[in-house]
């Protein structure tokens, strides 16, 4: 028993032993802990906490209410319309299937509609809400919202959607808005977090693209607490954003709408300019789209057809079409010309019909005889102006286009400005690597060859004519309400004579009785207008054909034919308004386009349909019949707006 | 080295024993648990019913348990050991065959109206066989590989088990508790240096078998082992849990956040928040106060468990005694070492608080044979 007591002891002692270094060890984890513990949320604390709060807190961004577009006088351009919108939650809805059918019997939805949504609500998650369907009219919004109490899951909101209710007759100036493309996301450097709102929708040309910063506005900000999978707790905060701020244009819907009908679907454009101040009182290309087609989505099939329309109805041709200024150029040459002291007032030069520069043989379009400038441009005799132009040089030309308003550009809110051409020798050298030849000249002088220019810039020289001041075209009127800035108009830097000289030219252009637009003059004393016709030729026409006889523009391709171009001002002694009309391919400068600029300019100066007293007797049951066809082209201003139906 | 040397009249007998009890760890298993159903209603967001209502339940069926228990002589428990043991062993066969599926592995035994893990069961009555075992073995024998080889196959056979349905926390627990009994027993130092170095060796052949078709662990043990060592690397997949525990941990600071104002558990971004990982919630409601406090908590019923050992002159009952100390250590420890990134993600749940029936009955039912060994401890003079 004694060794057995012995081996107890021993066997306790070593058990007590190793107990006790399991029980350091132990102890030793225990401290580890301890000071992970201690680590984590003591020295680390701040760090976790903040992570902490990044889980928690979501931040939201509540869309702004883009800022609208008004025309001068008030008329809307471009609004925001209630979205009446249908949704579903699944999880509220239970039997999806079930409330479709009830959903259906109410209202009719789109099947493709239905699909979407099917396909969404098996995707996210069960408490997101997807949107079934959008647009809805009010009446059916209302029918759904009054049987809510038996759709369960079924939710109604409003957004809102951009609208243009004046369609086709501003879409080139006002532009259009669309969803935010990846693309554009990319060029950005910041973008607004805003963009990244799906179906957020950003100005993509015109106004809308130019003035997008002042139109979006700026986010509201919603801090709410979500759980792990993003379902919303609470709301924590709420920052209500800044909508866009209003943008008033210059434009005139009015005399933009009848210079559009006018215009007829021709491929054509026509600006009127105020002689005042430079606001733009109508910027028209034609033929129009609708921008509204834009906003919810355009289908592939329809904007095909409008990019490959030939005509280009989606060319804003009054800013980015660029054409030669064919005989509207002369008064610049002229000016040129008496400027540099080649030419005097009562100079005479005779025209033979052409005339030969080296072997080149330059055309006129009849024998004139001996003329002076007078004659020469209310004829519109080309050789001369061979003869004058050579005498000045290509450079003295350019700085008179130059300061006439040609070839510059204009930091309008417009996409793609054209900034036209005039030529010097050291832009040709610059652009082609070709030396400047005498013939670039001769073809210059009567704004041929390399003269570029666009209506815009040919509203604005004729308003420039017109009043030997610098104006300045400008497209916004106040932003937000407050008056743009503008300087106080300068006086043109131009002899005073020579400009009178060349007025009374233009004058005599539409009403002396061998002026090229004389059948095309206003009749009323204190409406008279002065202005410019132009021919612009689109090919060569070779001397083989010249032989056979030219051959008549409407026996051409209508790609081949001539622009036809007219640019005015009136009242011819008072301007009020300048009025440049380029129709592509339209032909002769006065049986096509002067017609459209008279008649442009009667409805701009009196503010309606044109009083057939003002026409020359003649024409005046012609007038009356295009007037009654006219009319139902135009936009009816007295029925219910788009202003009327937004307040509902 | 049997217990009947001793003198028998020196046990308490009858009401006696109930004194007799060591009062100061059955006091802290009721502050632990009491803090458990407090975090539980927390979790569930002040839903009693949900998950604290029926752990209570489980507490007041496990204390029942205890002192049941510990009124059974000690040496009634010893004879029982190896049959129990046994028994364990047969049930966790049997889960191979008609387990039960939950949350991806095969470990629980259905009886209709209770459901539980017999691999819980073998945490405890490897302790006891071991105990048996070493109480029985002569002294000199202790070392000798024979007597060596036959410990490692009662541990090794069930902890293979476990593994297989697959629960590598449990399994790992089996072997790293029986181990230690081994050592305590006093086996020779030179065999634990072995198994170091061959466990060494081990390790670096399962990961060199992954990917390969001998491949010696689940992809998704893989996968824990990858995370937890660099969280970070997919914070959203599987290095969630630990990223987001790390973040309930850290944000509770000094203080905490206040009882039910944790956001990490209330809105749902710790995983398992009532399970393993209901200690994030308890260090970011409470704080490092909080969490210090539950450890000191725990250290002490260590502590106790462990004096009480030491103090026990019987072979059999001290090892027990170490043995369930022992287990109950590596139960927060493995616990609390991974919820704070210091060790995988492996499936062991915090004691007496962490939400789950088996652990709780089990853990209770082992303090009741060490509160039997305590109160039949040979009282020498």
């Amino acid at each position: 028993m004694k060794s057995t007591s012995k081996n107890i002891l021993n066997s306790t002692k070593q058990l007590s032993r190793r107990a006790l270094l399991i029980g350091a060890l132990q102890l030793g984890i225990i401290t580890a802990l301890g000071a992970r513990m201690r680590f984590l949320q003591v020295s680390e604390a701040e760090k976790y906490r903040l992570l902490a709060e990044e889980n928690r807190i979501n931040v939201r961004l509540l869309p702004p209410s883009r800022g609208l577009i008004f025309d001068r006088n008030g008329r809307p351009v471009a609004e925001n319309l209630p979205n009446y919108r249908l949704g579903l939650i699944r999880e509220d809805a239970g039997d999806i299937e079930s409330t479709f059918t009830k959903l259906q019997n109410l209202i009719y939805i789109r099947p493709k509609d239905l699909a979407k949504a099917r396909k969404e609500l098996s995707r996210v998650s069960s408490f997101v809400p997807v949107t079934i369907t959008e647009n809805l009219s009010w009446a059916n919004f209302t029918r759904v919202a009054a049987n809510a109490p038996a759709l369960p899951g079924v939710f109604t909101d409003v957004g809102l959607t951009r609208i243009y209710a004046q369609k086709e007759n501003l879409a080139h100036v006002v532009g259009y808005v669309g969803p935010v493309s990846d693309y554009y996301l990319k060029q950005i450097k910041n973008p607004d977090p805003l963009l990244q709102i799906p179906r957020f929708q950003v100005g993509k040309t015109g106004v809308e693209a130019q003035m997008e910063p002042k139109l979006r506005g700026s986010a509201g900000l919603q801090r709410v607490e979500v759980n792990s999978v993003g379902r919303i707790i609470r709301e924590l905060k709420r920052v209500e954003g800044n909508s866009g701020v209003p943008i008033q244009l210059t434009i005139d819907s009015k005399i933009q709408n009848y210079a559009l009908a006018r215009l007829d679907n021709l491929s054509a454009s026509a600006v009127v300019i105020d002689c005042a101040n430079g606001d733009l009182l109508a910027v028209g290309s034609s033929p129009s789209f609708d921008p509204n087609l834009f906003v919810r989505g355009i289908s592939s099939k329809k904007y095909n057809g409008l990019r490959d329309d030939i005509y280009g109805p989606l060319r804003a041709k009054a800013v980015q079409g660029t054409y030669a200024p064919a005989s509207t150029f002369k008064m610049i040459t002229a000016l040129a010309a008496l400027e540099a002291g080649v030419l005097k007032p009562d100079d005479e030069i005779f025209c033979p019909g052409h005339l030969e520069v080296f072997d080149n043989k330059f055309h006129c379009w009849k024998a004139h005889g001996s003329m002076n400038l007078e004659d020469s441009i209310i004829q519109s005799c080309d050789v001369f102006f061979y003869s004058i132009g050579q005498k000045v040089g290509i450079n003295k030309i350019s700085n008179m286009a130059k300061r006439f308003g040609l070839g510059i550009h204009y930091d309008l809110p417009l996409s793609a400005v054209s900034r036209g051409v005039a030529p010097t020798r050291e832009w040709k050298k610059k652009s082609f690597d070709k030396n400047w030849l005498l013939g670039d000249t001769v073809n210059a002088s009567i704004g041929q060859g390399y003269v570029l220019a666009s209506p815009l810039q040919l509203a604005v020289m004729a308003a420039r004519l017109g009043t030997g001041q610098i104006i300045q075209p400008r497209l916004i009127q106040n932003i937000n309400n407050v008056t743009m800035p503008q300087e106080a108009v300068k006086k043109l830097d131009i002899n005073p004579d020579h400009l009178a000289l060349v007025q009374r030219a233009m004058f005599g252009v539409t009403n002396r009785k061998d002026g090229t637009a004389y059948s095309r003059r206003i009749e009323a004393n204190h409406l008279r207008m002065s202005g410019k016709t132009g021919t612009s030729q689109v090919r060569r026409i070779t001397a083989a054909e010249r032989e056979q006889g030219v051959i008549s523009n409407e026996d051409l391709p209508w790609k081949q034919r001539d622009h036809a171009l007219f640019v005015n001002y009136a009242p011819a002694n008072n301007p009020k308004i300048a009025v440049a009309v380029v129709v592509e391919h339209g032909g002769g400068g006065s049986s096509v386009a002067a017609p459209i600029g008279r008649d442009i300019t009667l409805f701009a100066l009196t503010g309606k349909m044109p009083d057939p007293q003002h026409y020359p007797e003649k024409l005046r049951e012609k007038i009356q019949l295009e007037q009654k066809n006219l009319a139902p082209k135009l936009i009816d201003w007295t029925s219910p707006t788009v202003m009327e139906r937004t307040k509902v | 080295m049997s217990y009947l040397e001793y003198n028998l009249r020196t046990v308490p007998s009858g009401f006696k024993k109930i004194l007799a009890l060591n009062w100061p760890i059955i006091f802290l298993l009721i502050v632990i648990s009491g803090i458990g159903f407090a975090m539980l209603y927390s979790v569930s967001g002040g839903i009693l019913e949900r998950w604290a209502q029926p752990q209570m339940q489980r507490f007041f069926i496990g204390m029942v348990g205890l002192f049941v228990l510990a009124m059974v002589p000690i040496w009634f428990w010893r004879n029982m050991s190896f049959i129990s043991y046994i028994f364990t062993v047969a049930l966790l066969v049997s889960v191979e065959f008609v387990g039960v599926k939950g949350m991806g592995a095969q470990r629980w035994l259905d009886f209709g109206f209770f459901r539980f893990q017999p691999s819980e069961i073998m945490k405890i009555t490897l302790v006891l066989v071991l105990a048996a075992y070493y109480d029985w073995l002569p002294q000199k024998k202790t070392s000798s590989p024979i007597w060596v080889a036959i410990p490692i196959v009662l541990i090794a056979f069930p902890a293979f088990l476990v593994l297989r349905q697959p629960d590598l926390g449990t399994a790992l627990l089996l072997v790293v508790g029986g181990g230690a009994m081994i050592f305590l027993a006093g086996v020779h130092w030179a065999y634990f240096i072995t198994v170091v170095s061959s466990g060494i060796g081990l390790a670096i052949a399962v990961f060199h078998s992954r990917g390969t078709t001998w491949q010696l662990l689940k992809d998704y043990q893989y996968t824990r082992v990858d995370t937890f060592l660099d969280p970070s690397r997919d914070p959203l997949g599987t290095g969630y849990h630990i990223t987001q525990a790390k973040i309930a941990l850290g944000s509770g600071g000094w203080t905490g956040r206040g009882f039910m104002q944790g956001t990490q558990s209330r809105l749902n971004f710790l995983p398992e928040k009532h399970t393993d990982f209901i200690f994030t919630t308890i260090s970011e409601e409470f704080g490092f106060v909080g969490s210090i406090t539950l450890l000191s908590l725990y250290l002490a019923v260590l502590v106790l468990c462990t004096l009480s050992g030491l103090a026990n002159k019987d072979r059999f009952a001290s090892l027990l005694t170490l043995g369930i100390g022992t287990t109950f250590f590596l139960f927060f420890a493995i616990n609390m070492a991974m919820v704070m990134g210091l060790a995988p993600v492996v499936g062991v749940p915090l004691p007496l608080v962490s939400y789950g029936g088996s652990a709780m009955l089990i853990l209770l039912l082992g303090f009741g044979l060490m509160q039997s060994a305590h109160v039949h401890r040979p009282q020498s003079k």
